[in-house]
């Protein structure tokens, strides 16, 4: 296992992997905040403080197994060149507050890239942990287990009223963070999402745009996320998560279903020239390209597609951001540059499928 | 949606922010959102303290002009990192595990807001802060559930819990007289 294959591919070993209800659910995530009872959080440590827990990764956890995820990497970031670090944060491997903050800094990442513990973020542990599809309450007991392991050599910061204690207010109690990636294109075509997240607001979950900048959505892939942490048990807030996403998920189903009924010559239209401009542009924008790739996508879940993996949306969307597509191409590029590079990486990508 | 901001570009980042217990939801895009502020977390918390505090709010935006002796003259700081209160009221981060026994009387209201009303904690307990909180917390939802089968006057079940109940304490006072 090295640093180069988690720069190599796009999308995570576990990403491969079919979960529940993966026509609509892209993954589950859980992140868990820890800190060190005796060490100052690393926004205000001093170096002196942040060294220790580093090395004490390196000595404890680096290259152990935690089940069946054997051989842990322990990546440090002053070791990396920040396009590799970029690359990291495109996968969802660490955050950009990480990327940003290397001194000290870590991630211990298992093979499959389903583990990532960060290590000296604005906690000195994030532990992050993915599954594929719908299974939020899967992932909650692996994290939790990982928890339990990690938590063996580790006194946590933790009190009786208070619970976990992190840096930030807003995630103190469990210090957890359910969260799924949804592919809502239905929604998003008959003007319903915007609708409904006012309603996903009230019942104190967040939905955001998860790739792009300063624009919506884009490729119509939305992250919903607990907003509580304090008073709640991990269990129940991911109770209250699934149930909101089972519904989104049911409506999903139902936009589709009439889109079909009522214009399905016009969706397999839309979807086809989307596939025809992937397969034949020289030039295109992120904006077009998640726009092309989520109506793709939708058309291989509605049949209309059928010699292209599922895989094909968030594969591209990832292999498609700037940090990849100068990692692929060895050099920095311009604006300009990455369109034409982004282009022919999608027609080739495309042209793999077709066997 | 469009954002309530440029009136341009859809909205994609949704957030309640609370002030005083008033509720406005905010829709914005992303670009308005990183320009107003609004970070991912610590935009709601930065406009609930200052909202909470106006005072320290007040003080803050006038010490460019005015003389500092404006200030409150007594400073609540954390023994162990040296946080103030007036610097956590500003970035809106904690800087030890010691802050929040520190600022514990004015914690609450904060909690509060950002977590729905909730100022403790009611799920998963680490390990090694011992079998001891373990054995309590479990004590604590068996007594619970005891009432619970009195007012439904399910007296034999009541009987065998009172004497789970009788075990786990016994056990806890074997713990704690064994305790360094
Ligand atoms: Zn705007
Ligand atoms: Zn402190």
């Amino acid at each position: 296992m090295s640093l180069q294959n988690f720069m190599n591919e796009a999308i995570s070993p576990w990403m491969k992997e079919e979960g529940p209800d993966s026509d609509i659910v892209l993954s589950s995530r859980i992140r868990l905040a820890r800190n060190f009872a005796q060490v100052t959080f690393p926004i205000i440590a001093k170096e002196e403080e942040l060294k220790p827990i580093l090395d004490f990764f390196n000595q404890e956890y680096a290259h152990q197994s935690f089940k069946d995820y054997r051989n842990l990497e322990l990546v440090e970031m002053s070791r990396l060149k920040s396009i590799e670090k970029r690359v990291l944060v495109e996968k969802h491997l660490i955050s950009p507050h990480l990327a940003e903050h290397s001194d000290h800094s870590a991630a211990l990442i298992s093979e499959n890239e389903q583990i990532s513990v960060m290590i000296n973020e604005e906690d000195h542990l994030r532990i992050q942990l993915y599954y594929p599809g719908f299974q939020l309450e899967k992932a909650l007991q692996r994290a939790s287990e990982l928890d339990d392991w990690l938590e063996e050599k580790i006194n946590y910061a933790f009190d009786e009223k208070r619970g976990y204690l992190t840096a930030c207010p807003t995630n103190v109690g469990t210090g957890m963070r359910a969260s799924v990636m949804m592919h809502l294109p239905a929604l998003a075509m008959t003007q319903q999402v915007n609708r409904m997240i006012p309603a996903i607001n009230q019942l104190g979950l967040v939905v955001r745009g998860i790739y792009g900048e300063g624009s919506e959505a884009l490729g119509n892939i939305f992250q919903i996320s607990n907003q509580i942490t304090l008073g709640k048990s991990e269990e129940d807030i991911v109770e209250d998560l699934q149930s909101v996403v089972r519904q989104l998920v049911d409506q999903e189903r139902k936009a589709r279903e009439t889109l079909m009924q009522r214009s399905g010559i016009q969706l397999e239209d839309r979807v086809f020239r989307s596939y025809g401009v992937l397969k034949n542009s020289r030039i295109i924008e992120s904006k077009e390209a998640a726009k092309c790739l989520s109506d793709v996508r939708l058309g291989i879940d509605l049949g209309f597609i059928k010699n292209v993996s599922q895989n094909i949306l968030n594969e591209l969307m990832i292999l498609t951001q700037p940090g990849f597509l100068q990692q692929y191409a060895q050099e920095t590029l311009t604006p300009d540059q990455r369109d034409v590079r982004r282009a022919s990486l999608i027609r080739e990508r495309l042209q793999l499928e077709k066997k | 949606m469009e954002c309530q901001e440029c009136h341009q570009r859809p909205a994609t980042v949704h957030l309640t922010k609370v002030i005083n217990g008033d509720k406005t939801e905010i829709h914005v895009c992303e670009q308005c959102a990183k320009e107003k502020g609004y970070g991912e977390t610590s935009f709601s918390l930065n406009d609930l303290l200052s909202g909470l505090f106006n005072f320290d709010h007040a003080t803050s935006i006038s010490s460019g002009t005015a003389p500092t002796s404006t200030q409150p003259a007594k400073q609540v700081q954390c023994p162990k990192c040296g946080l103030t209160y007036q610097e956590f009221a500003r970035i809106g981060k904690f800087g030890c595990a010691e802050c929040y026994k520190t600022f514990d009387e004015k914690l609450n209201p904060i909690f509060r807001r950002v977590h729905s009303g909730n100022t403790q904690h009611n799920g998963k307990i680490p390990k090694r802060a011992g079998d001891n909180l373990h054995l309590r917390k479990e004590i604590e939802q068996k007594k619970h559930e005891l009432h619970q089968l009195i007012d439904r006057e399910e007296f034999e079940e009541a009987a065998k819990v009172r004497d789970q109940i009788r075990k786990l304490e016994k056990q806890l006072d074997d713990e704690q007289g064994g305790d360094v």
